[in-house]
């Protein structure tokens, strides 16, 4: 098991670790429910070290990862993020992942943990006949997730330039260390992801503690990015998906010839035969990944909502029934639950 | 949530159940036991947020699997330490399911049953065994 490098802050913080992707991750602290609050209404930190980075650097760093991404990459300016799929020729996706332009030629891309070394091995396998060095930057950065709406405000305090805009990253000092500030996220709030090195993490960690971030696991991560209606690989997304029937579409342009463009194309063109929805439960109940949808569909994420109070997920169903108010039968361990298929995101700020 | 206990007068299931039985002197061959989870049931789950406790009437058998309690990452099963016929069910708990947090000895109880084999309770653990068996 792979020790990140804040383990004892965590520890410390009387967090309860766990095994993830080979890592020992906090899940929690004081509280799911005052974590998840702690991001929507002030500002929460995460310790998302675990994350994967492969950097692409050269001459051709831009046309392999247009090869390989689905968004068109050509289009990011220098210091812009953009969020896209990994796919197999079949449409499947790898993994999904933000990409970040650090110079014409040099990129840094964020990789989920558990497919870190697929996705490395993936790039590898494709760079022949590119002009770019592709480099596992794994060890090299520690990752720190500042969300919520005193986020930003919090982190300029240590900042002796303003941070990067939202979809956007820039190297710079923060609190004396050397920090690349990506105005990105997954909680549904205003925030900024912090790429750094491990010996730094612990700096930068205790003066946003002790500025009053609060610290936050990954179980407000997950209930979070479910009422924002972020994909979680593994759940939402996995070989056996299309991005089209992901709902991911907007972030796949065919056009640039990237490995799955046609399939991908031709899902779109046909309409794909179940899309991934979100849904609250009507009554009382929590729908769990893996329940069936009556009629047809899975659940592929469920929690219960500590914005909404109630049971609310995504789930894969017949497209003819993935309307907005379409409703739903859940059987949840043998009780069938009534649902309503929701807008997205399932919870917006009220202006 | 309140600091670790576990009663003395309470009897123990391993799988972090607790039964609390009462002589009925109108029935003196099949008392009846109050039931629920551990202290360290309801720390391991974390903050408790749905629990639908089944209906008057059924029965349990020890050992096996009789209501569900969810955290807002998993779903536990609920063990019965002993077997017997529900007579009575925390109906308190669909709207504040906290109480297994709060108070898992006391408003946090789960149901109340007729035990159907008092004989069962020679399997179970005193206080001092199953915090051993914590390790």
């Amino acid at each position: 098991m792979r020790r990140i490098a804040l383990y004892d802050r965590h520890v410390t913080a009387g967090a309860r670790m766990v095994e993830f992707a080979g890592w020992e991750m906090p899940v929690q602290y004081g509280g799911v429910r005052e974590e998840h609050m702690a991001v929507r209404e002030q500002c929460g930190i995460f310790d998302v070290s675990h994350m994967g980075q492969i950097e692409t650097v050269g001459p051709g760093a831009q046309a392999l990862l247009q090869r390989l991404l689905s968004n068109d990459v050509e289009a990011m300016p220098g210091g812009g993020a953009q969020y896209a799929l990994l796919c197999r020729d079949d449409g499947g996706v790898l993994d999904d992942l933000f990409t970040y332009r650090l110079a014409s030629d040099r990129f840094l891309t964020v990789t989920n943990a558990a497919n870190h070394v697929r996705d490395l091995q993936w790039w590898r396998t494709h760079a022949g006949g590119f002009d770019a060095d592709v480099r596992d930057r794994i060890d090299d950065y520690a990752m720190l997730a500042v969300q919520g709406p005193e986020a930003r405000e919090l982190v300029q305090q240590l900042a002796d330039f303003p941070l990067a805009p939202r979809h956007t990253a820039a190297s710079n000092r923060l609190a004396g260390a050397g920090v690349l500030v990506c105005g990105t996220g997954y909680t549904g709030e205003d925030g900024v992801e912090l790429l750094l090195a491990p010996g730094d993490a612990p700096r930068v960690w205790d003066e946003l503690v002790r500025r009053g971030a609060t610290p936050a696991g990954l179980a407000a991560r997950d209930t979070l990015r479910l009422e924002a209606c972020f994909h979680l690989y593994g759940n939402d997304l996995s070989l056996e998906r299309n991005p089209i029937e992901a709902g991911l579409g907007w972030c796949c342009k065919e056009d640039t010839g990237f490995i799955g463009a046609p399939a991908v194309r031709a899902v779109r063109a046909a309409g794909p035969p179940e899309r991934l929805v979100a849904f609250a439960i009507d009554g009382p109940g929590i729908a769990r990944q893996g329940n069936p949808v009556v009629g047809g569909g899975v659940v592929t994420s469920g929690t219960l909502s500590p914005c909404l109070g109630v049971g609310v997920g995504l789930a894969y169903v017949p497209a003819v029934r993935a309307a907005v108010g379409a409703p739903l039968e859940i059987d949840v361990r043998g009780k069938i639950r009534r649902a309503t298929v929701r807008d997205k995101p399932l919870y917006r700020k009220a202006a | 949530m309140a600091d670790a206990s576990y009663p003395a007068d309470l009897l123990y299931h391993p799988e972090h159940d607790w039964a609390r039985v009462a002589p009925d002197p109108a029935d003196p061959a099949h008392p009846e036991a109050t039931l629920g989870i551990t202290w360290y049931a309801q720390d391991q789950l974390g903050e408790i947020v749905f629990c639908e406790p089944p209906a008057i009437g059924t029965l349990l058998a020890q050992g096996e699997p009789y209501a569900e309690v969810e955290s807002v990452k998993a779903v536990s099963d609920v063990i019965a330490p002993l077997s017997g016929e529900i007579v009575a069910v925390n109906d308190t708990l669909t709207e504040e399911p906290e109480k297994l947090n709060d108070d898992p000895y006391g408003e946090g109880w789960l149901v109340r049953i007729r035990l159907t084999d008092p004989g069962e309770r020679e399997e179970l653990l005193d206080a001092a065994a199953y915090l051993a068996s914590l390790g």
